[in-house]
């Protein structure tokens, strides 16, 4: 019977290549499939491509290619993954750079692109297509100028027409969290575009997969502190059969634990209505699934169903929203909480006293509420043997974010007592809004392009 | 029955998708998800998280994995990219809302259906 054998090899830009390498060495699987993008991630990679035009998709698919090309070429697996960010085209000619690097020949890569709809804004909206945020309703009172970047979520069928013209590296744009995952699955078991069940099975284990460690044991909050080798922790693999059943486990030699209740919180992770799950390639309702443990780090999953596609793709658009400026100082027992609380009075004097133009102030103390906010419970003050203020602050211009920074060292000689370190000093970020529209999926699904060339 | 702490009885995690916050609260057994469903309800984790979310906060039932599923709105400072605080993706949340007490009944406070026993109990 045929089966698939799909690993996951990141959940987010920045995970470690050590879940990946251990798939590809211990994990038996025929693809490995990354994740790389998040909301937040495509405005990093929109100020990255800002700086630089080559650049845009994510900078660590440098070190993935490096250590992980040479298990394409000697164990045949398949790599697939939205590293491309909004260049998809610049990912690839990393990718190649680093395969000519490694004297490797004779390996494919394909790219689809298609979802970048910023050049066609004006086109979309001169059509009359509303570009209502589809979560709040507001109307879009942005002009094309306004907007840094724009991006529609592609499923897994362009990646699915890669795989059929021989790619043995998939690198996309902004498609959706599980399509890298979906994609194979359709491509080796022959799934039919209206087959909703199975697609909705591909996306339920995709889902289970898209966030690497967070589905095997990491992030855990049940029995967090037995979980074996955290350290090392294995990466999830979906094993499909062309008769629908479909296992979730993990590499041998791997730590971590594939369990119902390590699968269960992933399994409701960002999806908002667990029985409407809106993808590109289905509408997935994961209400009657069914967990089974069939074995020690193997769970079964099952009754997953499925509703016809959409007639919208979800796009994104990110327009620049200010500043953040910021200041970090720390105080030492006794009364540290009182002398940090000082120095937010003192912050906000001077802020009025200099005349320092902020459109929002946030202040938190670290090891008492930075992490719960005002939810966070009364401490006892004089057990606290320190604490850190950290003071944050939304503004127009980058330079009023660098000024605020500016206020913080003074504090060690004008300030309370015993200042225990400053950190975070002119630490300027840009802020970025983020628009959600829909837009009719032919208008984007008719632009795709697929591009498969031979290193 | 006892008032306890969600800690003790409760898996949970939580995290963004732009200024909104989904959480979900997962029960061990059958008999403590039908007290979570009770006592866990929409208006009272609204209520705890003031003034933290700002929008509505909506639930969903999830029999199939004995878990409450919620969404919280207008919940995390504008969303990650734009927002001023540390937990900018709403990844706490989870361990926020394992601070709410329910009613839980005594014959429930045992391993089965507990993630650690609170303490006294057995």
């Amino acid at each position: 019977m045929k089966k698939v054998r799909v690993g996951a090899g990141q959940g987010f830009y920045g995970d470690t290549i050590y879940g990946a390498l251990n798939m590809a060495k211990f994990g038996n699987v025929q693809y490995i499939c990354f994740d790389c993008l998040a909301e937040l991630t495509m405005a990093i990679l929109q100020k990255d491509r800002q700086k630089d035009p080559s650049k845009g998709y994510t900078k660590d698919i440098t070190v993935t290619a490096k250590q992980l090309l040479p298990f394409v070429k000697e164990k045949g697996i398949k790599l697939i993954t939205n590293a491309g960010g909004i260049n998809p085209e610049g990912a690839r000619d990393e990718v190649v750079r680093i395969a000519k690097e490694l004297g490797i020949e004779g390996i494919k890569v394909g790219i689809a692109t298609g979802d970048n709809i910023y050049p066609i804004l004006d086109e979309l909206q001169a059509k009359g297509i509303s570009f209502a945020d589809y979560e709040t309703g507001e109307l879009f009172t942005k002009s094309k100028a306004d907007i840094l970047f724009a991006s529609a979520y592609l499923g897994a069928w362009p990646i699915v027409e890669c795989l059929k013209q021989g790619a043995d590296i998939v690198i996309t744009g902004r498609t959706t969290d599980t399509a890298q995952f979906l994609a194979p699955m359709i491509y080796e078991l022959d799934w039919a575009e209206d087959d909703w069940d199975k697609l909705a099975l591909g996306v339920l284990l995709g889902h289970l997969m898209e966030c690497s460690g967070q589905a095997t044991g990491g992030n855990f909050s049940g029995d967090w502190w037995n979980i074996p080798d955290m350290e090392n922790i294995g990466y999830p693999i979906a094993e499909v059969y062309e008769d629908g059943r479909a296992v979730i486990t993990k590499p041998d030699n791997t730590g971590g634990r594939v369990s119902i209740d390590t699968l269960k919180e992933q399994f409701l992770y960002e999806i908002h209505n667990p029985s409407h799950y809106v993808t590109p390639d289905v509408i997935a309702d994961f209400s009657a699934a069914r967990f089974e443990e069939i074995g020690k780090n193997r769970v079964q999953i099952s009754g997953v169903k499925g509703k016809p596609k959409p007639p919208t793709l979800k796009a994104i658009m990110g327009y620049p929203n200010g500043y953040m400026g910021a200041g970090m100082i720390g105080y030492s027992w006794p009364d540290a909480l009182k002398k940090a609380q000082k120095v937010d009075e003192i912050i906000r004097k001077q802020i009025e006293l200099y005349e320092l133009q902020v459109n929002d102030i946030h202040t938190e103390y670290i090891g008492y509420n930075s992490i719960h906010g005002p939810l966070a419970h009364p401490v006892d003050e004089d057990k606290l043997n320190e604490v850190y203020v950290r003071i944050a602050v939304h503004t127009n211009t980058k330079e009023e974010a660098v000024q605020f920074g500016r206020l913080f060292p003074p504090l060690a000689l004008n300030g309370p007592p015993f200042v225990g370190g400053l950190a975070n000093l002119y630490s300027v970020r840009q802020l970025l809004g983020l628009w959600s529209v829909l837009i009719p999926r032919d208008e984007i699904e008719s632009r795709v392009k697929i591009n498969v060339e031979e290193v | 029955m006892a008032k306890v702490q969600l800690r003790y009885v409760a898996q949970a995690r939580s995290g963004d998708k732009g200024n909104t916050c989904d959480l979900g609260l997962f029960a061990k057994t059958k008999e403590m998800y039908e007290v979570f469903k009770r006592e866990v309800t929409a208006e009272k984790v609204k209520a705890h998280f003031e003034p933290l979310v700002e929008g509505e906060v909506s639930r969903y039932e999830v029999d199939n994995v004995y878990a409450l599923k919620f969404v919280l709105e207008d919940a995390l400072g504008g969303g990650a990219p734009s927002s001023l605080r540390t937990d900018n993706l709403g990844k706490s949340f989870g361990s926020n809302l394992l601070r709410l007490e329910i009613e839980v009944p005594d014959e429930l406070l045992t391993g089965e259906h507990c993630i650690k026993v609170p303490p006294g109990k057995t």
